[in-house]
């Protein structure tokens, strides 16, 4: 292979090296697509990338501090990973199918996340994780303790054959609400299944069908009960490491990268961008042709619209483990809206030296939730309470962009921004649609036999 | 004597078409293809090596082509513990790319590691040493300048590769029984939370395992 021949004609080209776009690369890379992957930055990730520390003040500081204060204070520059979108994996969750199917796990360590806590009246509760955490958790009255009990067993018994197992509910015709109003939970517990267990942001799913909410609570149980502690897995030296992952199971399998390459021309068929089908893109290093592009938002805004919901993410280091959560490295805690007047939760994930994205000692807490007033940075307040001192605070708006149209006209396919949800369900469920778009099957993750290694 | 296998991680470095995979193909199975097509499908390769009553487990990756538009991801120098930085000794162009390669471990690697220099292609020489762009001599000061093993190699007789191998892993610190894992800084990670999500813990399809 010669630096010259640089081939031109492509199956797929993709733009962006997000998670979305890094999987679905894998993915047709694996099925034998020939893919270009072009990236207008320097490093791997895009808007989900995992950055140094100095990155990270050019990114969000005007007045960035200098090298010398900067490392007198938190060390090696690369010692620092740190995630610009807070998420963690779901341990039974179809980010975790896809690494294990795709043997990604070759190339990423993981952690389990040492809890899931939850805010109430002032104060955080660890989500139980076990019958011992259950019975002695404070979160609940002996008497609801067992009301939910009964409804944990019928979602565990509940088969979708055997009509004696629902107990008369039916999941895709009684909602939420309902479900909870026949097993007589009370409201904070309602809020706890909910917010805690099946994870929504908001109450809109009380009055919908029972079905995403019952396969939710499935998920979280299925993942906590996979590893013990908590539901949620993270992996070593941060997010960022999964684009990469997936980047080089693409690479390994003929995909062609290029970083560091902006995009300097789209064209179209028939020289016209209102009525034709993607043809190429013009940079530095020449032109690629393909069928086909992939691509995250930032790269055809114009093909993008707003979703209306806008983001808000602090990221904070400290040098201390958060307050009552008996100095755990890593842990999510979850503020469910009606606890602080809200109509959004308000979300915090934490990770520490132990995971590789920090110096020794220090802990990074990202802080994120939807904006629902003019002064966002205020409706974060509850949760800076809960962290205690903060050395260092990033903050910035995300707004939160969707494709206007499905790619089957312009053979422009576009993924999701990233939302404000806690882990990747979201983000794969993007995939797989995109997946199907593009290749007119839907995805099917088969475990592929073990590679060749002498 | 130690009968504890000690595994290595080992990234080859170098730009395309020096012979890096043609370099692990003739150490890991001993053969050699001509026009051998750029790597595809496998995540790495592995090879086990005796020295003095000890084994050592090469894990080899490779660059898969990254390297070529200066896409190589941060991933791929993560707690390797050994590197190839290979050049032709016929393209001159290839060992300034050497050079950069050396000055990006020492920025993004650990500090420990054990990199070996490595001029491929000799057998290119046997008929015509006109052919030489890189005069041995200026491998060896550059090797000895930055701390390096130093090896000329052809992947196509197999001269030196079994060689610069062993010589890497006579260097490396062997495991002895009850030692701990090390992490690229040094510290130990006792890890009851570390998890291989390929061989998963509980069954995952299992439903109604949650108690709270």
């Amino acid at each position: 292979m010669n630096q010259e021949e640089l081939d031109t004609d492509y199956d797929v080209i993709v733009l962006g090296t997000g998670i979305t776009e890094c999987i679905l690369s894998g993915l047709l890379s694996v099925d034998g697509k020939k893919v270009l992957h072009i990236d207008k930055q320097d490093h791997y990730g895009g808007e989900a990338a995992s950055v140094t520390l100095s990155q990270l003040y050019q990114k969000f500081k005007q007045n960035p501090i200098s090298q010398e204060e900067r490392e007198a204070k938190y060390g090696k520059d690369r010692d620092w990973n740190v995630d610009l979108i807070p998420k963690f994996l779901m341990a039974n969750g179809e980010l975790t199918n896809i690494l294990i199917h795709t043997n990604v796990t070759n190339y990423v360590e993981f952690k389990q996340v040492s809890g899931s806590y939850v805010f109430k009246q002032g104060k955080i509760y660890k989500v139980p994780a076990n019958e011992i955490e259950a019975i002695s958790s404070p979160l609940m009255g002996i008497f609801e303790k067992r009301r939910m009990k009964k409804f944990l067993e019928w979602i565990g018994t509940y088969k979708e054959d055997e009509l004696s197992t629902h107990l008369g509910l039916d999941l895709d015709k009684n909602t939420m609400d309902e479900v909870y109003y026949k097993f007589g939970l009370g409201n904070s517990t309602k809020e706890f299944i909910g917010h805690a267990m099946a994870l929504w942001t908001n109450d809109d799913y009380l009055q919908q069908p029972a079905r995403p909410s019952f396969e939710r609570i499935v998920l979280y149980c299925q993942s906590v009960a996979r590893y013990g502690k908590s539901p949620y897995l993270y992996p070593l030296y941060g997010l960022g490491e999964l684009p990469q992952g997936f980047a080089r199971l693409s690479a390994i399998y003929g995909g062609t990268y290029m970083l560091d390459t902006p995009i300097e021309e789209v064209a179209y068929t028939e020289g016209n961008e209102e009525t034709g089908k993607f043809h190429s893109v013009k940079t530095k290093l020449g032109t690629f042709k393909a069928p086909l592009v992939i691509a995250d938002p930032t790269y055809f805004p114009k093909k993008c619209k707003s979703t209306g919901q806008r983001v808000i993410r602090a990221i904070c280091i400290l040098n201390h483990p958060v307050p009552g959560t008996g100095n755990a490295d890593s842990l999510q805690i979850i503020i469910p809206q009606s606890q602080v007047g809200r109509k959004n939760d308000i979300y915090v994930a934490i990770v520490s030296d132990a995971h590789n994205v920090c110096s020794k000692g220090h802990y990074l807490a990202i802080i994120s939730t939807i904006i629902e007033t003019d002064k966002p940075h205020i409706e974060l307040e509850p949760a800076f309470k809960l962290l205690g001192p903060i050395e260092e605070k990033f903050m910035g708006i995300a707004e939160l962009f969707e494709p206007k149209e499905d790619g089957s006209k312009d053979n422009v396919f576009l993924s999701r921004s990233y939302d404000a949800s806690s882990h990747f369900e979201s983000m794969t469920d993007d995939v797989k649609d995109i997946y199907f778009r593009v290749t007119g099957r839907p995805l099917v993750l088969e475990k592929k036999a073990e590679e060749e290694t002498a | 004597m130690n009968s504890a296998v000690t595994s290595i991680k080992l990234v080859l470095l170098g730009e395309a078409a020096v012979g890096k995979s043609s370099i692990v193909l003739r150490f890991v199975s001993n053969d050699f293809s001509e026009n051998k097509e750029p790597t595809i499908g496998a995540a790495f390769l592995t090879q086990r090596v005796n020295i003095n009553d000890n084994t050592v487990k090469f894990e080899i990756w490779d660059t898969a082509g990254q390297e070529r538009f200066a896409s190589l991801a941060p991933m791929y120098y993560r707690n390797a513990q050994a590197a190839l930085i290979v050049y032709d000794v016929t393209k001159p162009q290839s060992f300034i790319k050497a050079r950069h390669w050396i000055k990006e471990l020492h920025e993004q690697a650990n500090k420990d590691m054990i990199i070996a220099l490595v001029g491929n292609k000799v057998d290119v020489l046997e008929n015509n040493e006109d052919e030489r762009k890189v005069a041995r001599e200026e491998g060896e000061k550059l090797a000895e300048e930055e701390g390096l093993l130093f090896f000329e190699t052809s992947a196509k007789t197999g001269l030196n590769v079994t060689e610069t191998f062993v010589a890497i892993g006579e260097k490396i610190p062997l495991k002895t029984a009850g030692d701990q894992e090390t992490d690229s800084n040094g510290v130990a990670i006792s890890d009851e939370q570390r998890i291989d999500l390929a061989n998963s813990g509980n069954a995952a399809g299992q439903t109604a395992g949650c108690s709270c």
